[in-house]
């Protein structure tokens, strides 16, 4: 659990953040969403504190991050940055090392924790670890830095805009990646970005800032029902809004008795897509499958449009 | 091939500067016609490998003593502490590049007397900008988000100094020395005329006493070493480049 | 409390309270003896001048505006080399011709400290180049001031300039004739190289790499090798010994810096114009630019910062180069350098290497205020 408690920044009298209260559960998602100069890094980096807050607190699991020097708190929360800032001298084992060696696990700790994230993050450890990073492809690159921040097991990992510098096709294989290295670790994720597709497809909670103040801190649906201010209603979008909302949720939600023709689709798709396949496919339902093969019943068009709408209810 | 080609050139090179040294009197028929007078043509107040010798060991201790010191003050100035140094080291290295060789070895003399002492100055003062403005380039050049994330890994100042910033500075340090290296080797050899054991005793015999072929094997003797130097220098910076992906 | 302004304090504090600020010799050649600040000027103006001094190295100590700094370090300066003027006079016996005072330590290392204050009041200034240049000029008048009003005149420097004065401006002039003469040979060769060197590459690691080596040839050896073929030139090509080509003398060590300047000058035009953006190579293809219209309308301009820093380079060094001419019989201000270093006379030492330190800081000033001016219009 981190508790931020009105916590302020100001620089040479400017307020870059102010009065921030947030409470983030543990083992959830939380994005932060902002424009550039919203103050939405500078909120991160008073975590690890790579930046001091002028005044307020944050607490980790109840305990002050005050408590420790700076550096020792920083090796126990991951960090991973834009343009994953990978050292150019050191290997790719070497470099998702770099945390574990400096609270001096031994060798053989390391080696295995080193394999064992480069195979979670689908890398062979024999291939890749003897590498050097320039040697990787920009995905490759982006996946060494999470693991890199995953190394020393933390509880908490801070990371900002890390899939900035991603074509789109890699970026979306990459965010869902992370969703299921989140479930696999547990880990609290809080990231940054300024892209509100990424964070509603990423988040369990959404904190919008806005000129250095949290405007909206609520679950991803809620964000799009009811925006809180303006700005939070610009950022989503309006022309997108219903479409994001059907993005949320699963078909399997959506499904009527009955039976259809057609190519099934799966119970575990997102809506959004479910409706692009009614509408390209030209028909009003489909049947819809379990993981298992199983017919479960079918959607249908018009049930799908009527769920689009603002008023209805919609699961969270 | 080329890679065959241009190591063979080398060794060759090497090879010859090597037997130049230990057996002069072999290359004496091919100096001759630079001579008049029947005047030697092979250096004959000394031992020219002794003299080479003496010449990169002068070369050596200012070079070492000049990346030290130059290294640290680059260091001191890019941290916290030092930062308000920065700038006014910049002019300083700036000023420092404007004071001609010669000069600052005529005026060390009095202050040393005759010998090694004023070339071993004046080489380590001249050797110590580029290293130092080297340095600083290599330390202030550093992608940033790779800094942060040293910091954001936990490491201290230390650790960040010692284990990114240096390392990943390194081939901008070794083109500092390498620089310094190659202008001592060439300025040590007007340490001569204050005495000092170095090539320079070779050539300025020889402009004395009109001999060519004095000054031809002193200022090629300097020439090969500063181009093998400089040589094996920037491969070795190529390499360290290269491993970083530069 | 002011960092530098500790390292400021320290240095002033050693200079007046261990050094000693001038040395008096009988004559020219004996060892001299020290003399402090107090000794060396007369009551009470050494006084004042110790008090001055003190005030204004505490007054580095504390944080103050830059201008401040600035005024007061200038001040340190100027009442350091009157001071010195008024110690030459006051130690020199009444007619006494022989008897010789020099700057020592502590006068230096004063005048490091304060120029050291004054330095960095400019760097954190940042005067723009008009300025700069304008300091320089100030500076020279001041400088020449000084020269004419007679202050210095019981210095041993100006005591030895005084029995050669007429070779010193000979020197003089041979030197600045050496240093710009070649760098505009350099200049009307190396550019159309380096042009050629950017259009043709294989040319461009050829000629580089040859500039290259002979930057490693050691100076004195160059400028030795260099007598046999211009020996030769003199003697057998009809008219040439005319136009002062000969085997000895300015001839060589003209050559031999014309080859040493070609490396900057050619490089930094080829990195010039390499550093022209494709886009804005295209746009004035793209525009019906022919090829003589795109090197003098874009590329030139564009690439003219580079050249002139490589023409910066070049000067700077060409001035201190120059004095190893001296060793060639090509004269120079390293003539009377390599003559001081001979009669172990420092004061002839100074004669040459002071002035030459001048000229290569000045030209260095000088050139990269005009660099900044181009950069800042670009």
């Amino acid at each position: 659990m981190i508790e931020i408690d009105t916590l302020c920044k100001s620089y040479d009298g400017v307020e870059v953040v102010r009065d921030v209260t947030l409470t983030i559960q543990p083992r959830t998602i939380t994005v932060i969403v902002g424009t550039s100069g919203s103050g939405k890094t500078t909120l991160l980096r008073m975590i690890n504190r790579l930046v001091e807050p002028t005044s307020g607190t944050i607490k980790l699991d109840g305990e002050d991050n005050r408590s420790l020097p700076g550096y020792e708190l920083r090796r126990r929360i991951g960090y991973a940055i834009q343009g994953h800032g990978l050292f150019p001298h050191r290997t790719v084992g070497q470099n998702i090392a770099t945390v574990p060696s400096l609270l001096g696990w031994s060798k053989a700790r390391i080696t295995a924790r080193v394999n064992e994230l480069l195979t979670l993050f689908q890398l062979d450890p024999a291939a890749f670890a003897p590498r050097f990073p320039h040697e990787l492809s920009g995905g490759q690159q982006q996946r060494v830095g999470v693991a890199r921040a995953l190394a020393a097991e933390p509880n908490v990992l801070l990371m900002d805009e890390p899939f900035g510098a991603l074509d789109p096709i890699i970026r979306a294989k990459a965010q869902d990646d992370l969703k299921a290295i989140q479930k696999h670790f547990g880990t609290t994720i809080l990231l940054v970005t300024h892209d509100m597709e990424e964070a509603i497809r990423l988040a369990d909670m959404i904190a919008v800032m806005d000129k250095g103040c949290v405007v909206q801190f609520a679950p991803p649906s809620e964000i799009l029902t009811k925006p809180a201010t303006d700005f939070v209603a610009t950022l989503i979008g309006t022309s997108d809004r219903p479409f994001r909302l059907m993005s949320l949720a699963k078909v399997g939600d959506a499904v009527e008795p009955g039976s259809a023709n057609g190519l099934a689709i799966a119970a575990s798709m997102n809506q959004r897509d479910a409706l692009a396949e009614l509408l390209w496919s030209g028909r009003q339902a489909l049947p819809v499958t379990a993981a298992d093969g199983r017919v479960l019943g079918r959607i249908t068009l018009e049930g799908l449009t009527a769920r689009a709408g603002h008023s209805s209810g919609h699961p969270a | 091939m080329k890679l065959w080609w241009s190591l063979g050139l080398r060794i060759i090179v090497f090879g010859l500067l090597l037997a130049f040294l230990l057996q002069p009197y072999w290359f004496a028929p091919l100096l001759k016609p630079l001579t008049q007078n029947n005047a030697p043509a092979i250096y004959n107040q000394g031992s020219l490998l002794s003299l080479t010798l003496s010449h990169l060991q002068i070369v050596l201790i200012a070079t070492v003593a000049a990346t030290v010191l130059g290294v640290t003050l680059a260091i001191l100035v890019t941290r916290k502490f030092g930062a308000e140094f920065l700038a006014l080291s910049r002019s300083l290295v700036n000023i420092g590049q404007t004071f001609p060789p010669v000069a600052v070895l005529a005026l060390a003399v009095p202050a040393v007397g005759f010998g090694e002492k004023p070339t071993l100055i004046a080489l380590f003062l001249y050797g110590l900008l580029p290293i130092f403005e080297n340095t600083l380039t290599g330390l202030t050049t550093l992608q940033p988000s790779v800094i942060e994330a040293a910091r954001g890994a936990g490491m201290t100042g230390w650790q960040r100094l010692l284990k990114v910033e240096l390392p990943l500075a390194f081939p901008v340090i070794l083109g500092g020395i390498r620089l310094s290296m190659v202008i001592s080797l060439a300025t040590a050899t007007i340490g001569s005329t204050v005495a000092a054991k170095t090539l320079g005793e070779v050539i300025i015999a020889g402009l004395l006493s009109n001999n060519l072929a004095f000054v031809l094997q002193g200022g090629l003797i300097v020439a090969v070493l500063a181009v093998l130097i400089y040589d094996s220098l920037s491969a070795l910076e190529r390499l360290m480049a290269r491993r970083m992906g530069a | 409390m002011d960092k530098l302004g500790v390292v400021i304090t320290a240095l002033a504090a050693y200079a007046l309270l261990i050094s000693p600020f001038a040395t008096f010799r009988a004559n020219r050649i004996v060892p001299g003896d020290p003399v402090g600040l107090l000794n060396a000027v007369a009551t009470p103006v050494n006084g004042l001048v110790l008090a001055l001094l003190i005030a204004i190295a505490l007054l580095a100590l504390v944080k103050t505006s830059v201008i401040a700094r600035l005024v007061a370090s200038v001040v340190a300066i100027v009442a350091l080399c009157l001071a010195i003027g008024l110690a030459a006079q006051h130690l020199t016996p009444e007619g006494n011709s022989y008897a010789r005072v020099a700057p020592a330590s502590g006068f230096w290392l004063l005048l490091f400290a304060f120029a050291l204050m004054a330095t960095d009041a400019l760097t954190r200034l940042q005067p723009p180049p008009g300025v700069r240049i304008l300091a320089l000029l100030v500076t020279a008048l001041g400088i020449a001031a000084l020269l004419k009003s007679g202050s210095w005149d019981g210095l041993s420097i100006l005591k030895e300039y005084s029995t050669r004065a007429a070779s010193f401006w000979r020197e003089v002039g041979t030197h600045v004739t050496l240093a710009l003469g070649s760098l505009a040979a350099a200049t009307v060769i190396g550019l159309p190289l380096g042009l050629l060197c950017h259009r043709i590459r294989p040319l461009r690691a050829a000629v580089l790499n040859s500039l290259n080596i002979i930057q490693t040839i050691p100076s004195i050896a160059l400028f030795g090798l260099l007598i046999a073929p211009l020996g030769w030139i003199a003697t057998h090509v009809p008219g040439a010994s005319a136009v002062g080509i000969a085997g000895i003398g300015a001839a060589p060590a003209f050559v031999a810096l014309f080859l040493y300047s070609l490396l900057p000058v050619v490089a930094n035009t080829v990195t010039g114009l390499a550093g022209v953006p494709q886009a804005a190579v295209d746009a004035a293809r793209g525009v019906g630019m022919t090829l003589w219209q795109r090197l003098t309308k874009i590329e030139l301009p564009l690439a003219f910062p580079v050249i002139l820093t490589g023409i910066r380079i070049v000067l700077v060094q060409n001035i201190g180069l120059a004095t190893i001419a001296a060793l060639i019989g090509g004269g120079g201000l390293g003539v009377f350098v390599f003559q001081g270093v001979g009669q172990t006379a420092m004061d002839l030492v100074l004669l040459g290497a002071v002035p030459t330190v001048a000229m290569a800081f000045a030209a260095a000033v000088l050139l990269d205020a005009i660099i900044d001016k181009v950069r800042m219009q670009a």
